[in-house]
């Protein structure tokens, strides 16, 4: 027997590519005969366009063509989810042209493209093409997007309300509140973030008359839903004459899950200028401007408790901003995957959420690491630890009262928790973080005239996306199932085709450690494929924590048809009854027999069925599944945060952090721990450095690049320190949970409970995020003149 | 203008005839079709680009090709042995999974065999202080700086 596969800290295949740079990224795919594309975006956040003049431009050397809307008549960038409001209504849905239709919306908004031979042709053509905008006024701060007056950025929404929608029971959470004790409230805006994906967008499409078919590389989390949006809704193609190509993608975190305008246009340009394939790869600056940004919320929360701490009502109002357009699934972010997480860890009875979900000129905003599951777990542990230090109770024993502890558990806002453990959790990083040493620690910074703060953070996810029935009855116009093909080879070894897509998680290697256990072989005898609709069947994608136990699960069901079918053909080969043999560590062995064959044989026999039951069984070995799951699955952990502030710069220093996470089981520790550490570090960018902005009246994006948006470096940072605690979920055969977007969900919670903790001296109780020094600095001031 | 620019790169002789505009970076990906070293933004500001000129980690998108003139060069391409095997730093990249999307990659491997050289015992201090010029959004630079501390002794014991 070989060494176990599954929990093992098997170095990753992919990784020598990557290091001798061998990837292929989109932008290193180079086609014969490309030209290159450059666009010409809206300098203003909200314009009607009166006029493009492009005779200029066109007489530039090397340009080819010039495209704008009124040239590019197709269908409208689709939105994959449906939300219904609270009247019955479906969401306010107006269109989403990939080139700029009479109006633009945003600062950075496509409004035509330019075809060139070579890219600084390309880009310097753009600059010539004239546009003639009327300026309309701008609705940038999302409090005010509704405010009576306000201008309408879109015919269909006139008092820019995409939804007013809502979860829950009213009724018996303000009879909850009557009853309370105390109630907790605390105001919150979950700053808004710019993914920002080392790698920048890229696309390369190309349309071959030879056989009327297209081929797009693009950097993509899911390509099959990238051809299925395209093909359907936008340009109106057979789904089987586009082939989507994802390469290595450089990172992804939300931002590359949805269909692009860029994407569409280049497709669609190639075949307009004859077939040449055309490639555009956007700079930092339209990534800035053009990715789809995260989170943006603004919320009111109220928590009532009773007299011994326990939870009665969680009573939530939430404003979200959409930006200027439906990204493709922008609105079941702040609904779907937000409120749904309002009961945390806890057993609170009543709960109530209305989400106004609000149009403005700025970027789209859509699903960012973590994905509304991020801005719940702030609402959720930022209050509760407001409770615990208004009531004086310690925030650690404030939690355990009131912790859910029998599983499974239907919370009051539709989920139904298979399985956790969170007090195991809670007291592992107790430990880990030496909680018991913090008074000590205080002291010693308190001396160096420093003040210390330590923050909880115990966080719930649902990952694992989804039922695709429950998925369907919310509004997802998709299913969410995963496909896996696994092509047993004559001579024994395996390629297997996942639906899911890598961009920095390992998969070639987490899956391979899967299928090789499975099959009892060694790792090297079995390939990933995965990121190319010519060869993978059918794919969801990768997003939401899901790759493994959704996508793993589909290969795991394709691994045991391979079993099933190999073992009635060795059963034929050894003469005996199918109901006889076991498959162990590579062998199929008739039992109570030494008669065995090994997987290669039986894999022979079936490309080479000389001695086969043909008129049984087909020849080949080679199966696919499609696994739908029947629940989501529930990441859970506690994080503890301590920070050091220097109350003379307002510099917040993160001195410690830990993180105990329940991921069920685990198939790599040493991905799952660069999961948790990459994660952390976006929720501690998040609570401390990064924040976008734009010009209230203008709309012009005030963090537009790396000197302005500030991203978490290496010295921001501590090392972890880090640990797991296991219950398996219990509906998918792996026991997995996923742990991609837990660190971004629990950090910045963590976080700013650790800095309100540190300025709790001066009864601050809040902040908004990121605590830059300067925030830190200008609220120690104020409560300093307000105590004078 | 159309200039020629000639270089050593990764040992081997190269000549490009540019724009006088056209960046170093640009001569590597699209001239020389050396696609590891990458492009991850407009501002000198994430050391995506990062190679060696002269010995020296330098950015390459933020130096014009012809300055480049004469220089050696060495790219990712370039770092691991003859026979394919991994140069230590890159192994130690490998074993401390100091890396995910690999996107950052190149450039932080290039950065962290200058940032070492000659330091066998650089502390987790120097070392995240050397990386202000890098930017990952994947790995949270734990296992970065994990790497290249192991990078640094393995190099030390190579020689
Ligand atoms: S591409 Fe050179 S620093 Fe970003
Ligand atoms: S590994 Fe993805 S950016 Fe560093």
């Amino acid at each position: 027997m070989n060494a176990p596969l599954i929990g093992a800290r098997v170095a990753r295949k992919e990784d020598y590519r990557f290091l001798t740079g061998a990837g292929q990224y989109t932008d290193d795919v180079n086609l014969p005969h490309q030209t290159y594309a450059a666009f010409v975006r809206s300098p203003h956040a909200h314009a009607k366009l009166k006029r493009i003049q492009t005779s200029k431009a066109k007489q530039h050397p090397g340009v080819l063509a010039i495209f704008t809307g009124e040239d590019m008549q197709v269908g409208s960038l689709p939105c994959g989810w449906l939300i219904t409001d609270v009247h019955g209504q479906p969401m306010k849905e107006p269109p989403h042209p990939p080139l700029a239709q009479g109006k633009v919306r945003h600062v950075g908004d496509q409004v035509a493209v330019v075809i060139a031979e070579t890219l600084s042709a390309a880009r310097d053509a753009a600059e010539l093409v004239e546009v003639e905008y009327e300026v309309l006024p701008a609705v940038i701060d999302m409090a005010k997007a509704t405010a009576a007056g306000a201008p309408a950025i879109h015919d269909a929404a006139p008092d820019n309300t995409c939804y007013v929608w809502a979860l829950g029971d009213q009724s018996a959470c303000d009879e909850a509140f009557k009853k309370a004790a105390h109630v907790t409230r605390l105001n919150l805006v979950n700053n808004r973030l710019i993914p920002n994906a080392i790698e920048p967008r890229a696309v390369n499409g190309s349309y071959s008359r030879g056989d009327d078919s297209y081929t797009l590389y693009v950097s993509s989390q899911n390509p099959h839903v990238e051809r299925l949006l395209m093909t359907a809704f936008v340009l109106g193609l057979p789904e089987h004459k586009v082939r989507v190509v994802a390469p290595d993608v450089g990172g992804g975190f939300g931002s590359k899950i949805y269909l692009y305008a860029e994407d569409v246009v280049v497709t669609w340009a190639s075949k307009q200028i004859g077939g040449r394939p055309v490639k555009w790869t956007g700079d930092r600056s339209e990534s800035f401007l053009s990715d789809a940004h995260g989170r943006d919320h603004i919320t009111q929360a109220e928590l009532a408790l009773d007299k011994d701490g326990k939870f009665l009502a969680l009573r939530v109002h939430t404003t979200a901003n959409m930006g200027a357009y439906l990204s493709t699934f922008a609105s079941c972010i702040p609904t779907i995957l937000y409120a749904t997480l309002l009961a945390g860890q806890y057993a609170t009875p009543a709960i109530y959420c209305e989400v106004k979900a609000v149009f403005t000129n700025t970027a789209p905003v859509d699903a960012y690491r973590g994905a509304g599951r991020p801005e719940a777990a702030y609402v959720v542990e930022r209050i509760v630890e407001t409770a615990a230090r208004e009531l004086k109770i310690d925030p650690a024993e404030l939690r355990r009262r009131n912790f859910v502890r029998n599983f499974p558990y239907q919370t009051p806002v539709a989920l139904t928790y298979d399985t956790g453990d969170f007090q195991a959790t809670l007291d592992g990083a107790i430990q880990l973080s030496d909680v018991a040493g913090f008074a000590q620690r205080r002291k010693a910074s308190e001396a160096a005239g420093k003040l210390r703060g330590l923050g909880y953070a115990a966080y719930i996810e649902a990952c694992g996306l989804a039922p695709s029935n429950i998925a369907g009855a919310l509004g997802a116009r998709a299913g969410l199932f995963e496909a896996g093909e696994v092509r047993v080879h004559p001579t024994g070894s395996v390629t297997v085709f996942t639906g899911s897509h890598s961009h920095g998680q390992g998969h070639e290697t987490t899956f391979a450690q899967v299928v090789a256990d499975r099959l009892g072989m060694p790792i090297e005898n079995v390939d990933i494929v995965h990121g190319d609709t010519s060869k993978v069947v059918f794919g969801m994608g990768t997003y939401g924590s899901r790759s493994l136990s959704v996508g793993g699960t589909a290969i795991v069901k394709a691994l045991d048809k391979i079993i099933a079918k190999g073992k009635k053909i060795a059963a034929h080969l050894m003469e005996a009854a199918e109901a006889d043999i076991d498959y162990d560590s590579g062998v199929f062995k008739v039992s109570g027999t030494d008669k065995q064959k090994t997987f290669g044989e039986v894999a022979f026999a079936a490309y080479v069925p000389h001695n086969y039951p043909l008129d049984k069984l087909e020849p080949g070995l080679n199966e696919n599944a499609f696994y739908d799951p029947t629940n989501f699955t529930y990441p859970s952990g506690t994080y503890i945060c301590e920070v050091e502030v220097d109350p003379d710069t307002g510099t917040v220093r993160v001195d410690r952090f830990t993180a105990v996470d329940d991921f069920g089981k685990i198939v790599n520790p040493m991905i799952v721990e660069g999961q948790v550490h990459g994660g952390v570090t976006q929720g501690i960018g998040q609570a401390l450095l990064e924040g976008c902005h734009y010009d209230t009246e203008t709309g012009q994006l005030i963090t537009g690049s790396f000197m302005d948006y500030a991203m978490p470096r290496a010295e921001d940072v501590p090392s972890y320190a880090l640990a797991t605690r296991e219950t398996p979920c219990t509906h998918n055969p792996l026991g997995v949970k996923g742990c991609g977007e837990a660190g971004a969900i629990g950090a910045p919670a963590a976080l700013m409970n650790a800095i309100t903790d540190a300025l709790s001296i001066y009864g601050i109780q809040d902040l908004p995020m990121p605590a830059s020094p300067q925030t830190v600095w200008k609220a120690i001031r104020a409560a300093q003149q307000k105590a004078a | 203008m159309t200039i020629n620019v000639s270089m050593q790169v990764n040992g081997k002789a190269a000549s490009v005839n540019v724009e006088e505009r056209t960046l170093l970076v640009t001569v590597l990906r699209e001239e020389l079709r050396l696609t590891g070293t990458h492009v991850g933004c407009d501002t000198a500001q994430c050391g995506a680009c990062t190679v060696h000129m002269n010995g020296k980690a330098v950015k390459s998108c933020s130096m014009l090709a012809m300055q480049a003139e004469g220089a050696q060069i060495l790219t990712i391409e370039g770092v691991a042995h003859a026979d394919g095997s991994l140069h230590p730093m890159q192994a130690a990249f490998k074993e401390h999974h100091g890396l995910q999307c690999g996107f950052c990659t190149p450039g932080m491997v290039m950065n962290a065999i200058d940032l070492v050289q000659g330091r066998p015992n650089i502390t987790e201090e120097e070392i995240r202080h050397g990386l202000e010029g890098n930017l990952c959004r994947c790995t949270g630079y734990h296992n970065i700086v994990k790497s290249i501390a192991a990078g640094a002794k393995a190099m030390a014991s190579a020689k």
